[in-house]
């Protein structure tokens, strides 16, 4: 009764003309054929992709700062934050002569995300205190194993020269956060 | 003699291809026919518009795993297709696929036999095609198998009677059994010698013979033989590889072959409208008759496959009910109306 749509059954003998099941028949055949005519919504996806939201959530992209370091400090507070518990890392120490490799002291010696866990909901980004890790609009290749969706640093991590633009998906509240200086991290 | 021989194998052959060609398009039409009716675009990947998915698909077919089961009947389980094929591809000799063609003087009609009983060779013909299926699915073993070959059985031979009963009024009326006359009467239509398709005046015969041709080519609303969601795969459920391709062409053969029977019964065969006035030579005529004709096949293909995206599968009482009691006697009640308004009009 919602949609105020609903119909009461009636079940009462078919008049003459329901019996002949004809009228029933042109009628459908009319509908489908009007059906024929119509556009068909299909996107031939590989060829061409749908247009997406510039916050869209797809793969993640471990940021490097302006210098070319590596921001996560794998304090491992987007795994806290993971409700499908798809992040895992293990810390490493900065070694001498690795200042333009990794921006602190610590860092991520390995990060994996199980692209089959993840959910995409973007915890991770909210939980970074470091500006480390945004989801892009990029879309999770399909794969026919199970091992290949365990995305590490190798594909996570941006390349020096090759920059991924995030500026979209930092929202107004991130760029004031940015403003405040006594942050270390904004320093 | 020779010449005679040459014709005939040459008739033979181009049916042959062009029946299994239409077959196998078919099956990429019904495809893209009904992605068209359900506002998807269908199979586009193998060439331009996905025109060699006939090709994959045989392919396919070809690549896979022959199974035979163990408790099958093995004679029969490789009779059952067989049959199948062959009676469908047999039903197309009869059939004029135009007028005569003159070469130097002597004219050859398009046509590979010309029957002065074609239409009962052409029922006889397609009732031994319910054999292909009765052994298949007798020969499989199986419950499902069983069931559908009983139901294909059952279904047409209950629609053989309706069809043929339809086709009496229309030979009361034309006075031939021969598919070649009964294309050469209906020559001319419209145009400067006023003549009407047989359609015009069996319209109910025609609408009983539409839908028990759609019974006896197990095509949807009455595939029960088949159906998906009661019987697995039905007749042919334990048929893989080349066999199973066997009785799906054998269907679309079918397809080709009955809309081809009900545009020469009802729809002028080769004749189209104006095809007198238009002051061309023989045969040139012929060969755009011919093109008529195909144009008329394609449509009742197309019409096949828009009813089998329209209308669902009939219960099995309703199947039964709409054919003894509703096709036969309304068959029968044509018959008395035809056989009394001809004893009118000749006296």
């Amino acid at each position: 009764m919602l949609t105020n749509r609903s119909k009461l059954v009636v079940k009462k003998e078919m008049s003459l003309s329901e019996r002949l099941y004809i009228p029933a028949i042109l009628s459908g055949i009319a509908i489908t054929f009007r059906h024929l005519f119509k556009k068909a919504p299909t996107v031939r996806y590989p060829e061409k992709t749908r247009e997406i939201s510039a916050v869209w959530r797809g793969q993640h992209v471990l940021k490097r700062d302006d210098k070319g370091a590596e921001r996560c400090t794998a304090c491992g507070l987007c795994a806290v934050a993971c409700p499908a518990e798809a992040i895992t890392m293990t810390a490493g120490e900065r070694k001498k002569g690795e200042e333009n490799l990794y921006r602190e002291e610590k860092y991520a010696a390995t990060y994996e995300i199980n692209m089959l866990r993840c959910i995409f909901c973007g915890l991770c980004e909210e939980a970074c205190p470091k500006e480390a890790i945004f989801l892009t609009d990029r879309i999770i290749e399909t794969d026919y194993s199970r091992d290949s969706f365990i995305y590490g640093k190798d594909k996570l991590v941006e390349g020096v020269t090759e920059r991924i633009d995030v500026t979209k998906r930092q929202t107004q509240q991130v760029l004031a956060f940015k403003q405040h200086k006594q942050l270390s991290h904004n320093k | 003699m020779t010449e005679f021989l040459i014709y005939k194998l040459i008739m033979c052959g181009a049916i042959f291809g062009i029946t299994l060609g239409v077959a196998a398009y078919s099956t990429y039409a019904e495809r893209k026919v009904a992605a068209f009716l359900q506002d998807r675009i269908g199979p586009d990947r193998a060439g331009p518009y996905g025109i060699f998915q006939p090709l994959a698909d045989g392919l396919k077919f070809m690549m896979k795993e022959e199974i035979i089961p163990v408790v099958s009947n093995k004679f029969l389980f490789v009779l059952g297709p067989c049959i199948a094929m062959l009676t469908a591809l047999m039903a197309g000799v009869l059939i004029p696929w135009g007028n005569t063609i003159v070469i130097n003087g002597t004219a050859y009609p398009l046509q590979i036999a010309d029957l002065n009983v074609g239409i009962l060779y052409v029922f006889g013909v397609v009732s031994i095609g319910v054999y292909g299926i009765m052994i298949g699915g007798w020969a499989s073993n199986n419950k499902f198998s069983l069931l559908g070959a009983i139901r294909a059985s059952a279904q047409m031979i209950s629609y053989e009677i309706a069809m043929g009963l339809s086709i009496i009024a229309l030979v009361l009326m034309t006075g031939t059994l021969s598919l070649n006359e009964l294309s050469a009467q209906q020559a001319g239509g419209i145009g400067s010698d006023w003549n009407f398709w047989n359609v015009v005046y069996q319209p109910v015969g025609f609408l009983i013979f539409l839908v028990c041709a759609f019974a006896e080519t197990n095509r949807t609303p009455f595939d029960l033989p088949e159906c998906e969601t009661e019987l697995v795969g039905g007749y042919h459920t334990e048929y893989s590889s080349f066999k199973l391709a066997f009785y799906l062409f054998a269907e679309y053969i079918n397809m080709f072959v009955s809309s081809a029977v009900i545009a020469t019964l009802y729809f002028g065969g080769y004749n189209f409208p104006f095809m007198n006035d238009l002051g061309l030579d023989h045969n040139m005529i012929t060969t755009l008759g011919t093109i008529a004709l195909f144009l008329k096949i394609a449509f009742f293909i197309f019409f096949y496959m828009w009813i089998r995206w329209t209308i669902p599968r009939f219960r099995y009482d309703q199947l039964m009910n709409l054919g003894w009691k509703g096709l036969i006697p309304l068959a029968v009640v044509n018959i008395l109306v035809t056989g009394f308004i001809v004893l009118m009009t000749n006296n």
